[in-house]
């Protein structure tokens, strides 16, 4: 019963909030917060009552809905939805105590709200069409947030967004529904939209059909992640909007996208996803070169962090399409890092533009002398983001190139050059944002307030600890992969690529096996 | 089993618990606590490593390796990574030199950085950096080695950008780790390969695995090529060496412990780690280190010779004896390898912590060209110094001679060729050290001398260091503070005795040798010849150095030759190859980054609107949308949903 809760107490406190008299005004935020933070706190309690040796769903809840058309509401969580739930609870009270809108502050924390739990929905839904709904919930909250709170170009970018994602879906819907009905013809049972059962008969559709069908969930994906070439909404999308949006966008959203390609993608179309892994981990190598190196040249810093996530999804992408426990793993826990670190970035630049009123580069020199806290936030998030050994982003890079490289050697080293690019956009915007010496429209800029050092504390804490300990979220993860794998070679009748197994060995057994070296040794 | 070695985590956890300390109450401890403390954690990382080392000396020597596992870091799959400390005799040597240098550099810092406005973020820093070093050495896998090398380089560029407003030096410490990012490439990729290799990445389950079942010489020759990429991008080798001059834009104790004692080391220390790795591979793969140590040797001796900086001299220095290291790993000579380090370790860091004591006393200058004279005002600072240079020289008996006698010995081994351009490196390094103490601290002082560096030279400077043309203040050169020439004074002595640690003449004192032996896992190369050859070469080896003493005597005192004729502007600009990386970089590598940038601009979103742009028009003809066009989309889609829904509802019949 804790999953519908986790679901629609956003939903509730959006209703709260609408019954607001206009003359308590004040009373919004707090309860906005407190919704968000009590949404929160369910999924965290989730995770400490998730049991991490189980790969299957948990706390699932399976109603009937529409019988007549196999539609349920059917809920549930396992290793690879859990922290992103997790994630999105964690966010969402921190974007909205972070940012504070400037007008309509009502209908802007009625949207949030709505927003989370479309985000919950998608997560956690095992019903192709529940899912549906959700992932189309999302849109419009995401639509109005960019397009009445945004900046100057705002209108251009939230129908962008808006044209892009429902041109994806649209398809994705077709997709769908001719899944479940061919799928009912060939087993001969009722037509069901249930992810489970569709999943267990994975395998009977015609090889051809199943890989057209796939094409069409790709494909929304593939614009929601973004990948490349179908990523131009997104700079502009998370430029114009306001930074609670961007925070989110980056955060949470484009996590729809790689998180369908593992549960849609890989779970229903084993066949499919393996013919087309080629393709989609080369868009993903793509994704991640291209990405870094337009960042490089943007004028805009949002614009830079943007393209930034370009470069990172495709990270993901490469990870999910190896196939393999480290690609998948890697992949999923990089979600997770990709949405601390580049939420944490869109705050901080946030933060700058609430300062000084731009986001140019050119226009900001200098800042760490007047604002010494907020670039050493800045240097370890960024940091983070480059993937720094010690902090999250690199665990997550590691195990994906390490999975890809099992898989596909050399597009793996290939994309390890990612790295490289990494380093250098982000360490030049760093350059010309913070050092130099400040002109006089920075040198006055007020360093973080501690309301801001509060909503970056969390974010910093978990870039530290899942850099230096991220067993607890592995760990948890690993079940459901393994499981996911399992399924995808029964099915499909592969070999996940692997490493063999080696002997184990130590130095003790080196020192046993090798007794006699310490008289050749070396003579003068 | 003793005890001792448990201790193993103590070394890192020291300067970690100082970086914690100084984060929260760095700025209430300020100057100078801040320093004494974080001078207090290296101190104490220093004693913890004396204890371990002594614990292992009470190993038995083939019982030599600790490893000791504190919790499991990344287990994925069939990767499973700990962290996890080896302690055996390479990893407590490396700890050894670097906590004790470290510990004398952070004492001098103390009085360096003196009225610093960012005195305790210098020292958060500095202990961060002494942390990464010691995970990169005492990491038991290649993963935690990786997290401090990239920490090292981290903390490299923070502290080579300290002195942030200057554009400068932000450009250096970006350049830096931005270059050291091209070597990590290599490490990561030689990573990924030694993963699906051997299904591990731990020291011990690698050698253990290439000692039962042997590897294929292929993918060993791969993991070392790719090992090399990533030292000679930490160690400053061809063509990865740029960002090192570059580098000597942080302050002096920086440049003294990261960019010529420890962190630089860091390439030698992984290739000799990986010994049993180097031993199964093709035989050009240790030829390929050994003549890239060369060439970069060689190289960077001929331009350290028309340097004017006495940063940049020894910067070009360091990277010359990098390469004679790497000469050694090249030829087998792995303990002479790390005999070279340690005793190059001393003397370097004896040498910039000098060279930052004058600059100290010369408020700031950095230009050879305004020195002159400054032994009578500086006397410990110049005493030490010249200690300094007769080791870096190879006069005899002082550190340095020893252990690149016994590089050249195992060069001449190797190959004729290879020793001969090793000795005129060694005969080069002599010259130009000889030419730096001259210019520097005898001869009639220049300080107020305004002529100087503005003719002729300026056309051989680069930007970065160019020489005010207005006439100089009137100088008082001075003495440093005893916190910085009291660490002077202790390098010095070893720059003097540390010879003793691995002398040639029976293998009972060959103290390094005996004590690294089990570490090396007999993979160390032999010499091919007696004590007599070994004899000759000595002595050609102290005559060479002689040599190049007197021939600098010969041009900086007694002006034998015009020292404009030898200091060419080729070799002022450093062979041109920075320029030449820059000018692609800035060119034809810009370009093709705005080409992309464009291109996404105009031709893929350039699509897109386009295609926007013809369905609004058709739309607008139609007169569909009235109220908004994204409300008619949706309309219109879920329409479209509805219809295909009813379509195969009727047609599943159901």
């Amino acid at each position: 019963m804790v999953l519908p809760v986790i679901i629609f107490l956003p939903l509730v406190g959006a209703a709260a909030i609408a019954l607001i008299a206009p003359s308590r005004s004040t009373a919004l935020k707090p309860v906005a917060v407190a919704t968000s933070a009590a949404t929160g706190a369910l999924t965290l309690w989730l995770m400490a009552a998730f049991d991490k040796h189980d790969g299957d769903f948990q706390f699932t809840q399976l109603t009937e809905w529409v019988g007549s058309a196999g539609i349920s509401w059917h809920v549930g969580v396992d290793g690879i939805s859990l922290f992103l739930v997790v994630l999105t609870g964690l966010l969402f009270p921190i974007a909205i105590v972070a940012c504070d809108p400037p007008h309509d502050a009502k209908a802007y924390y009625i949207w949030m709200l709505v927003l989370e739990t479309g985000c919950l929905g998608v997560f956690l839904a095992l019903d192709l069409v529940l899912f549906f709904l959700f992932f189309e919930v999302v849109l419009i909250p995401m639509y109005f947030l960019i397009g009445s709170w945004g900046h100057e170009n705002r209108k251009y970018a939230a129908t962008k967004f808006f044209l892009f994602t429902m041109l994806g879906s649209a398809l994705m819907l077709v997709g769908m529904l001719v899944l479940a009905l061919l799928t009912a013809r060939e087993t001969g049972n009722a037509v069901t939209f249930n992810l489970l059962e569709l999943a267990n008969s994975a395998g009977e559709l015609p090889t051809i059909t199943a890989r057209w069908i796939f094409l069409s969930f790709a494909l929304a994906f593939a614009v929601k992640v973004p990948m490349f070439p179908v990523h131009t909404w997104l700079p502009d999308a998370h430029t114009e909007a306001p930074t609670a949006g961007s925070v989110i966008l980056a955060g949470v959203l484009l996590k729809l996208g790689t998180y369908g390609l593992v549960r849609f993608g890989l779970y229903l179309f084993p066949e499919a996803s393996r013919y087309f892994a080629p393709l989609l981990f080369t868009l993903g190598v793509i994704g991640i070169l291209y990405g870094a190196v337009v960042a490089t040249m943007q004028r805009d810093l949002k614009r830079l962090v943007a393209y930034s996530s370009v470069a990172h999804l495709g990270f993901i992408v490469l990870g999910i399409f190896s196939i393999n426990t480290e690609g998948i793993e890697g992949g999923l826990l990089q979600m997770v890092n990709h949405g601390l670190s580049t939420g944490a970035l869109f705050l901080l630049v946030g933060f700058i533009y609430e300062r000084r009123h731009t986001r140019q580069i050119s226009e900001m020199i200098g800042l760490q002398k007047a604002a010494p806290v907020l670039a050493a936030v800045f240097t370890v998030v960024m940091l983070s983001s480059v993937g720094l050994p010690g902090l999250n982003g690199f665990v997550g890079e590691f195990l994906i190139l390490a999975g890809a490289f099992v898989a596909h050697r050399w597009w793996a080293v290939v994309a390890a050059a990612g790295v490289i690019l990494a380093a250098l956009y982000l360490l030049w915007a760093y350059q010309r944002v913070f050092h130099g010496t400040p002109d006089d429209a920075n040198r006055s800029m007020p360093d973080l307030n501690w309301q801001e050092k509060l909503v970056m504390a969390p974010l910093v804490g978990l870039i530290v600890f899942l850099g230096v300990y991220p067993k607890p979220v592995i760990e948890r993860m690993e079940p459901a992969v393994n499981a996911l794998i399992e399924h995808m070679e029964e099915v499909e009748g592969f070999e996940s690529p692997t490493v063999d197994d080696r002997p184990e060995g130590s130095f003790e057994e080196l020192r046993t096996l090798k007794a006699d070296y310490g008289d050749e040794g070396e003579g003068h | 089993m003793s005890t001792l070695v448990d201790l193993v985590w103590l070394i890192p956890a020291f300067p970690l618990a100082g970086v914690l300390i100084l984060m929260a109450l760095g700025r209430r401890l300020g100057e100078p606590r801040a320093g004494w403390l974080a001078t207090a954690m290296m101190g104490g990382s220093f004693l913890a490593t004396l204890l371990v080392f002594i614990g292992l000396v009470g190993h038995d020597g083939d019982e030599r390796e600790t490893v000791l596992t504190l919790f499991e870091w990344v287990p994925a799959g069939k990767l499973a990574v700990d962290i996890g400390f080896l302690a055996d005799p390479l990893s407590i040597t490396m700890a050894l030199f670097v906590t004790g240098v470290g510990a004398l550099i952070h004492l001098y810092s103390i009085g360096y950085m003196h009225g610093d406005e960012g005195f305790s973020r210098f020292f958060i820093y500095l202990n961060l950096f002494a942390f990464s070093m010691l995970m990169l050495v005492l990491g038991d896998n290649l993963l935690l080695t990786f997290l401090g090398w990239e920490g090292v380089g981290a903390c490299s560029y923070l502290l080579i950008s300290f002195w942030f407003t200057d554009e400068a030096n932000a450009s250096a410490g970006k350049k830096a780790f931005v270059t050291n990012r091209v070597g990590d490439w290599g490490f990561l990729v030689a990573m990924f390969l030694a993963f699906l290799t051997f299904g591990s990445l731990q020291y011990g389950e690698i050698f253990y695995d290439v000692e039962s079942h042997g590897m294929a010489a292929s993918t060993a020759s791969a993991i070392v090529v790719l090992l090399l990429v990533g030292a000679a991008g930490k160690s400053a080798q061809f063509p990865l060496h740029i960002w090192l001059p570059d580098a000597m834009a942080g302050p002096t104790p920086v440049s003294a412990l990261i960019h010529a004692a420890t962190m630089v080391t860091a390439g030698v220390y992984l290739l000799t780690r990986m010994s049993p790795i180097i031993a199964e591979a093709h035989g050009w793969v240790p030829d390929l280190i050994m003549w890239v140590g060369l060439g970069t040797a060689l190289m960077a001796a001929t331009i350290a010779v028309a340097q004017n900086d006495i940063k940049k001299v020894l910067a070009y220095s360091t990277v010359s004896q990098l390469g004679f290291m790497f000469v050694a790993v090249g030829t087998g000579a792995y303990v002479a390898a790390i005999f070279h380090m340690v005793t190059h370790a001393f003397f370097k860091a004896l040498l910039f912590l000098g060279a930052g004591s004058v600059i100290h006393g010369m408020d700031g200058d950095q230009d050879i060209r305004r020195y002159g004279g400054l032994a009578r005002l500086l006397p410990i600072t110049s005493m030490t110094f010249v200690a300094g240079w007769l080791a870096i020289a190879g006069v005899p008996p002082f550190s340095g001679f020893w252990s690149k006698d016994e590089i050249l010995a195992y060069a001449y081994g190797e190959n004729r060729l290879l020793w001969v351009l090793l000795l005129a490196t060694a005969i080069l390094t002599a010259f130009y050290m000889t030419r730096l103490v001259l210019m520097t601290f005898f001869g009639p002082p220049r300080w107020t001398d305004q002529e100087v560096g503005t003719e002729a030279d300026e056309e051989a400077e680069s930007a970065s260091e160019s020489v005010p043309e207005q006439a100089l203040p009137y100088r008082h050169p001075h003495e440093s503070p005893w916190t910085m020439t009291a660490p002077l004074v202790v390098l010095a002595g070893l720059a003097i005795v540390a010879g003793v640690f691995n002398l040639p003449f029976t293998s009972d004192v060959h103290f390094l040798g005996n004590w690294l032996k089990p570490s090396l896992f007999g993979n160390a190369g032999h010499l091919p010849f007696g004590g007599g050859t070994q004899w000759v070469l000595a002595i050609v080896a102290i005559v060479g150095s002689l040599g190049g003493v007197s021939a600098g005597a010969a041009v900086y005192i007694r002006r034998r030759i015009d020292p404009a004729r030898i200091e060419h502007p080729f070799l002022a600009r450093a062979w041109r190859i920075d320029e030449l990386v820059t000018n692609f970089m800035g060119g034809p590598g810009r370009r093709a980054f705005e080409r992309t940038t464009q291109f996404d601009e105009q031709v893929v979103d350039g699509a897109v609107n386009a295609t926007g742009t013809l369905i609004r028009r058709a739309g607008t003809k139609l007169r569909v949308s009235q109220s908004g066009l994204v409300r008619s989309y949706a309309l219109g889609i879920a329409l479209g949903a509805v219809a295909l829904l009813v379509w195969f509802i009727t047609r599943a019949g159901l």
